[in-house]
């Protein structure tokens, strides 16, 4: 106790003298390649901004995270960042950080406790990359009848759900466009290219299928394989949408076998590091959720470019 | 030849059984046409989907046959995926990749083979400490990525086709012959079911034991070490995190369907293969069909129960016992049934 008092003294001395913010980082942990990016980019972000962050990896136990909070609430960080690996638990952790005066930011995922506890949490919408996908496609196709195939996430979870929503919202209006065949793809490559495989059997050897709409890229680029090896062109005899914005898809829209994406963005920290800044200088309260930009690449887009800045991001 | 296809009969019975079932509500499941001098058609597909479960099941058949089971080979398909993906794109030789991908399915193999045979663990203990580790291995290898390559002579093996085949639906055939061959010409089959049986009394016949469930392990990671191979290749990237997850319970459920004893003993690997094709034909009739998603692992349940009931040896005897009953005129025709059916 001596001791973490000591370095909690060290710490805010050491604050004060540099007079950099200093902001505690409780991450989920790294189970997957987007979560490895959002790791680097908050890094980033805080070294951009001269933010002394201090960073605790929870390997996907709450009771780790929860202890990183108390540690950085003994600390005396200025602000906490929390990215919750589950919904419900948070209440005790979160009074005392609001008795300490510390604000909680939470990032991608949301608790289950009363908002006025944290100051804000930033994420995506789910449902607003799905129609953000049925858009392009609606615009892409300009009137024309369009058949479209599904390559869903894993059945039941809430990605798949709300993708497969936002979809559908955004071409309920135009009855030029017809979802004719919905699968689950469990998200992976694999399973993604058996998927469609099927599907171009079943859809005339694919001259039936004006265009696959993939709830994530890794999914996308299975079915792009299988879409080559049926002998038709991805990109041009079928049209690819898919969310997530990964490394590879932009080295498949480089080739032109790939149309579209929409960004989950791993720069959470950039909006949470604004809203805190704002928060610090006057006390600005932000709303209660950021939503961050679902934003749409094409093939317009450089992808090149957009592939050589994410690939070394740890995706 | 007549005894193997009397064996491998209520398989292959099931599996065309399954093939007109698909056939109704998908009629073009058996057109088979030629696109770019390469076969396409749903058959096609089943014969190259099936490849990895199918290579599976031919070593699973000889673990179970020695009254053991392997749980590690979906984690093994990950591993050695990782190595060859990661051989390719750090500029070994084809060949080169190849082995260390194969050398690394014949060392899990020792592994699971060595606390088994060795040190005497449960056989569903002992691999099941690879099946969960093996895929932080993997991950290590893939550095937590999906490891892309972009050489077309790996891609081959997945991706390729040879005389219009799909490369992976001949790998399967070629490996279950060669093992075939290697059990039935020799006594080694005769062998691996004399352990299965009794162990000990094996040993006491004077058989190598240890050795023998070493390299039946060995076995089972080979066959597993292709599997990674084509699984990789087809996609031209290990995902270490999805690669062979949760086939070893296909591999095993083929084993069963095939009519081979998880107590162990007699074994036939024409019959898990054939195992292996009809779980193939379920996955790609269920996607054909279009069903919705959420009913794909609820068709497949029924069905792999259906034929499983049907395959009973109890329902055999029961179905001969009614039929002598009903149909003999002799009295006494029943019990006589009954003795038939217990033989």
């Amino acid at each position: 106790m001596k001791r973490i008092l000591t370095l909690a003294a060290a710490a805010v001395a050491f604050g004060a003298a540099a007079s950099a913010q200093t902001v505690g980082f409780s991450q989920i942990g790294s189970e997957s390649g987007w979560r490895a990016a959002e790791t680097t980019l908050t890094r980033l972000q805080a070294e951009e901004r001269g933010i002394d962050l201090r960073f605790s990896d929870a390997q996907q136990r709450q009771e780790n995270q929860i202890a990183a909070i108390r540690s950085f609430i003994a600390q005396g960080v200025d602000a906490i960042l929390l990215a919750p690996v589950v919904a419900t638990g948070w209440d005790s952790v979160l009074e005392e950080a609001q008795e300490a005066e510390i604000p909680v930011v939470l990032l991608d995922r949301m608790v289950d406790s009363d908002p006025s506890l944290f100051l804000t949490a930033v994420g995506s919408d789910l449902v607003h990359e799905g129609s953000v996908a049925g858009q392009w496609l609606v615009d892409a196709v300009a009137g024309e009848e369009c058949r479209v195939v599904e390559l869903q996430g894993t059945t039941g979870s809430s990605p798949a759900i709300d993708r497969a929503n936002g979809f559908r919202e955004a071409i309920a209006e135009h009855g030029n466009i017809e979802i004719v065949r919905s699968q689950t793809g469990n998200f992976t490559r694999t399973e993604g290219k058996e998927v469609m495989e099927s599907f171009l059997q079943a859809e005339g050897g694919g001259a039936d299928i004006c265009a696959v709409y993939a709830h994530n890229d890794d999914m996308a680029i299975g079915a792009i394989q299988a879409i080559e090896e049926a002998g038709l062109n991805p990109g041009e005899d079928i049209l690819i949408v898919s969310i997530d914005a990964v490394p590879d898809i932009f080295l498949a829209m480089a080739e032109g076998n790939a149309n579209a994406t929409v960004e989950l963005t791993p720069n959470m920290a950039g909006p949470a590091f604004d809203a805190l800044e704002a928060y610090w200088a006057d006390g600005t309260i932000p709303p209660n959720f950021i939503q961050t930009e679902s934003r749409l690449y094409t093939q317009d887009d450089d992808p090149m470019a957009e592939y050589e800045a994410r690939r070394d991001l740890g995706y | 030849m007549s005894r193997t296809l009397l064996r491998i009969a209520p398989q292959a019975i099931t599996l065309v059984v399954l093939v007109a079932l698909i056939s109704v509500v998908f009629p073009g499941f058996l057109d088979i046409s030629i696109s770019d001098g390469r076969l396409v058609g749903p058959a096609i597909d089943i014969l190259k989907r099936g490849a990895s479960v199918a290579l599976l099941a031919v070593g699973m058949t000889l673990v179970i046959a020695t009254r053991g089971i392997d749980l590690s080979v979906g984690a093994i398909i990950a591993i050695c995926g990782a190595i060859a993906a990661w051989g390719i794109t750090n500029d070994y030789s084809l060949g080169t990749t190849l082995m260390m991908a194969v050398a690394a399915g014949l060392l899990a193999g020792l592994w699971n083979g060595t606390l088994v045979a060795v040190i005497g663990i449960q056989p569903i203990v002992a691999t099941l400490i690879l099946m969960t580790a093996g895929r932080g291995v993997a991950q290590l290898i893939t550095e937590g990525r999906i490891l892309t390559f972009s050489n077309d002579q790996f891609a081959y093996l997945g991706s390729g086709d040879l005389f219009g085949i799909p490369v992976p639906a001949l790998l399967w055939p070629v490996t279950g012959v060669l093992f075939a061959i290697a059990m039935r010409r020799t006594a080694l089959g005769l062998l691996i079911e004399a352990v299965g049986i009794n162990r000990r009394a094996s040993a006491l016949a004077g058989i190598n034991a240890t050795l023998l469930l070493i390299a039946v392990y060995m076995a089972s990671g080979f066959c597993a070490a292709l599997a990674g191979i084509i699984t990789t290749a087809d996609i031209r990237g290990a995902d270490a995190n999805n690669a062979g997850l949760w086939l070893e319970l296909d591999a095993i459920l083929a084993v069963v369907i095939g009519g081979n004893s998880l107590m162990g003993g007699r074994f036939s690997i024409a019959a898990s293969l054939l195992g292996a094709m009809i779980i193939q034909t379920i996955d790609t009739g269920i996607l054909l069909a279009g069903f919705p998603s959420e009913y794909n692992l609820v068709i497949k349940a029924g069905l792999v129960i259906a034929i499983l009931i049907l395959q009973s040896p109890r329902l055999g005897a029961t179905w001969t016992y009614w039929r002598y009953a009903l149909f003999s005129r002799q009295r006494g025709g029943a019990t006589q049934a009954v003795r038939e059916g217990q033989e």
